[in-house]
């Protein structure tokens, strides 16, 4: 300024124009002057805005860099789709579809708190409520309003256009099947990780990885613009299970059926395919609906097929029956003398309904007679008993990777007096799961080789531990068919043209101070076709009412269980087109000849 | 001397410009590439509800209802069944 008003009034017009001597000397002297101070201002100047600007754009760079990022870059989850749950068939039993849920900013919505009416009327909430866990949760940036919306409904909120408020993709899982598979299913959290059945055992396959990318966000929090993908999601694996969604609905409906009719209080059905291990059914009621969250209790989604165990009364007589044979003591027609009736051991006293007399194991198994099977196993070698139903798999847990799946409980031989071992002999003072207890029936079926259980489709013939002697098994199974034949216990399991092998069981339940004496647990155990066992099948009815048909007498496993066993078996043996091989029993007037040339 | 400048000066233009057509393809592409994914969400979104609708009429629960209610079927009786020998 002062340069310029000392140049304005050198060149002043109006100005004295005489010059005067040795003035022009003297005027170039201190241009010189003004200009060396100018340009060294000048320098300064540049200088320092040099110096600044290296200052900030190699020294404090990063720093800067990285606020100016903060302010305007975001990352971003990309949620991965989670892998569908099949039955075998490849029919859905779990499905995830894309939903969205709506989070806010408190902070920013806060800003702008004279839209919140307007977010409260469209999320249909009351506008107090909403506001006040805003306010509540002003220190966060980042709050769900609603979970897992319809995208269409998301996208109208979305178009509100009010600041703070986003949406973020998610997936809900949804179970087409609902109540018939919600138990071995089982179902996932809100932010959809396995939490019970298979979806929790085999959470690692069916969960994908979530990716992210980074964006720049404006001012509203509007994504602007993609700027690199950081890492692309990984969707999880499709698993595709051993169940049989056809037999599944079948056996859920005729335990329904049967549930109903005896006013029971729990039931369970498990159907194993011998020859691979593979559980084609599994079914419990009382079922919930998975699809529905708030309908969820704790104590109706427990799998009562895995994780529950019991005493399972005379259905354990037939692997007393596999030590005696396996022990070479006995033959299938050896005889014992159950006269009369009763048998005292230590300070108890085990009888039969009826004095049988001298009968074979046929009949012991046939009449469960409490008297025979006690005999037979005091007659045998505690270790001989013990190792045939550890080799069968009682007191482990069968290895299908199903979550919380119980072992049940088999103390050591070392520890068991003659009182135990009888107990024992008909199914008291140990305990198992239904699945525990299908899985030895299966072994049975399979001529004595085990084989673990698989909740996995399996394509091929499955290894397994050769644990009881082929013949022992063969004849086990041949003795069983006693139990379904006229006179047996069972006769009501039986289905038309197949020959049916099992063992009913009627065990009392242990209450507080001793065991109950109207509280029963009714099973069923079973092997179809006898000839050739392809399916076992264990049907657990947890006490059932008195039986109102038969003149209101205590209900049993023949009575309550067996039917079950019969419908669903007759159905599962169609579906699996497996031929009859009891065309003896059938009435001739159903048989057909073809080819009859 | 005189010739390098020139060319100098018209190659860095023409980089610019390189990264000007670069930029806006990307952006294009993005644009491109956001649309895909929307529509694959829809697509997926509908295949979802597809796979629910046919596995709700498909259920054998409802089959059977319709089955017995609406066209009368039964499961044959025993004796109604002939059973073909080889």
């Amino acid at each position: 300024m002062r340069s310029s008003s000392a140049n304005s009034r050198s060149s002043n017009p109006r100005a004295p124009v005489k010059p005067r001597a040795g003035d022009s000397g003297a005027q170039s002297g201190s241009h010189r002057w003004r200009s060396a101070v100018m340009l060294g201002l000048v320098c300064l100047g540049a200088a320092g805005l040099a110096a600044r600007a290296v200052e900030l754009q190699l020294l404090e760079h990063g720093f800067l860099a990285k606020q100016g990022d903060d302010r305007s870059m975001r990352v971003v989850k990309i949620a991965a789709h989670r892998g569908a749950i099949t039955d075998r068939s490849g029919e859905p039993l779990a499905l995830s579809t894309p939903v969205d849920s709506v989070w806010v900013n408190p902070q920013e919505l806060n800003d702008n708190i004279d839209q919140l009416p307007k977010l409260a009327r469209a999320l249909q909430e009351d506008p107090q409520v909403l506001a006040r866990r805003i306010t509540s949760n002003l220190d966060r940036e980042f709050l769900y309003v609603v979970r897992h919306m319809p995208p269409d409904q998301a996208a109208r909120i979305k178009a509100l256009g009010i600041p703070g408020v986003n949406l973020s993709r998610e997936y809900r899982r949804y179970y087409p099947a609902g109540e018939v598979t919600a138990h071995v299913v089982g179902f996932t959290t809100v932010d959809d990780q396995g939490q019970e059945g298979l979806e929790q055992g085999f959470d690692q396959l069916l969960n994908g990885e979530d990716g992210s990318k980074r964006v720049i966000q404006d001012l509203y929090g509007r994504y602007v613009e993609n700027i690199e993908s950081i890492r692309a999601p990984r969707p999880g694996r499709d698993l595709v299970t051993s169940i049989d969604l056809r037999i599944q609905y079948l056996a859920y409906r005729d335990l329904k059926a049967a549930m109903q009719e005896y006013q029971a209080q729990a039931g369970s059905v498990i159907v194993l395919d011998v020859d691979t291990g593979e559980v084609l059914a599994m079914v419990n009621q009382p079922s919930y609906n998975p699809n529905d969250r708030e309908q969820r209790k704790f104590d109706l989604y427990r799998n009562r097929a895995a994780t529950d165990i019991f005493e399972p009364g005379s259905s354990i007589k037939p692997f007393i029956m596999a030590a005696a044979l396996a022990s070479g003591q006995y033959r299938p027609d050896s005889v014992v003398d159950t006269s009369p009736g009763f048998i005292k051991v230590g300070t108890k006293v085990f009888e039969d309904e009826n004095n049988l007399g001298v009968i074979d194991l046929a009949t012991i198994l046939a009449k469960s007679s409490n008297v025979g099977t006690a005999k037979v196993a005091l007659s045998l070698k505690p270790e001989q008993i013990y190792k045939t139903l550890t080799g069968l798999g009682f007191g482990q847990v069968t290895g299908g990777g199903y979550p919380n799946e119980s072992a049940g409980m088999l103390s050591n031989y070392t520890h068991w007096r003659p009182i135990g071992i009888a107990t024992l002999s008909h199914g008291y003072g140990i305990s198992v799961t239904p699945l525990q207890l299908a899985h030895a029936y299966a072994t049975i079926g399979a001529g004595g080789i085990r084989r673990p259980i698989s909740f996995e489709r399996v394509t091929g013939p499955v290894p397994g531990e050769q644990v009881l002697d082929p013949k022992v098994a063969h004849e086990l199974v041949e003795l069983m068919e006693q139990v379904v034949a006229k006179g047996g216990t069972a006769t009501r399991a039986a289905v038309v043209g197949y020959k049916v092998s099992g063992k009913t069981g009627t065990a009392f339940k242990s209450i507080a101070g001793g065991y109950s004496t109207d509280k029963i647990m009714a099973v069923f155990a079973g092997l179809v076709p006898a000839s050739h066992p392809r399916i076992a099948t264990v049907v657990v009815i947890d006490e059932p009412s008195r039986d109102v048909q038969q003149g209101g007498t205590l209900a049993q496993g023949g009575t309550v269980a067996a039917p079950v066993f019969s419908s669903v078996m007759s159905g599962a043996l169609r579906l699996m087109d497996v031929p009859p091989d009891d065309l003896q029993n059938v009435p001739a007037a159903t048989l057909v000849q073809a080819n009859a040339q | 001397m005189p010739i390098i400048l020139p060319v100098l000066w018209l190659a860095v233009l023409g980089s610019a410009m390189q990264v000007i057509y670069a930029r806006h393809k990307a952006r294009a592409l993005f644009v491109q590439l956001e649309r895909l994914n929307a529509e694959r969400d829809a697509l997926e979104m509908e295949w979802g509800r597809l796979q629910l609708e046919q596995s709700y009429w498909s259920s054998h629960a409802f089959v059977e209802r319709v089955a017995n209610a609406k066209l009368q079927m039964t499961l044959p009786q025993t004796r109604d069944v002939r059973i073909v020998r080889p």
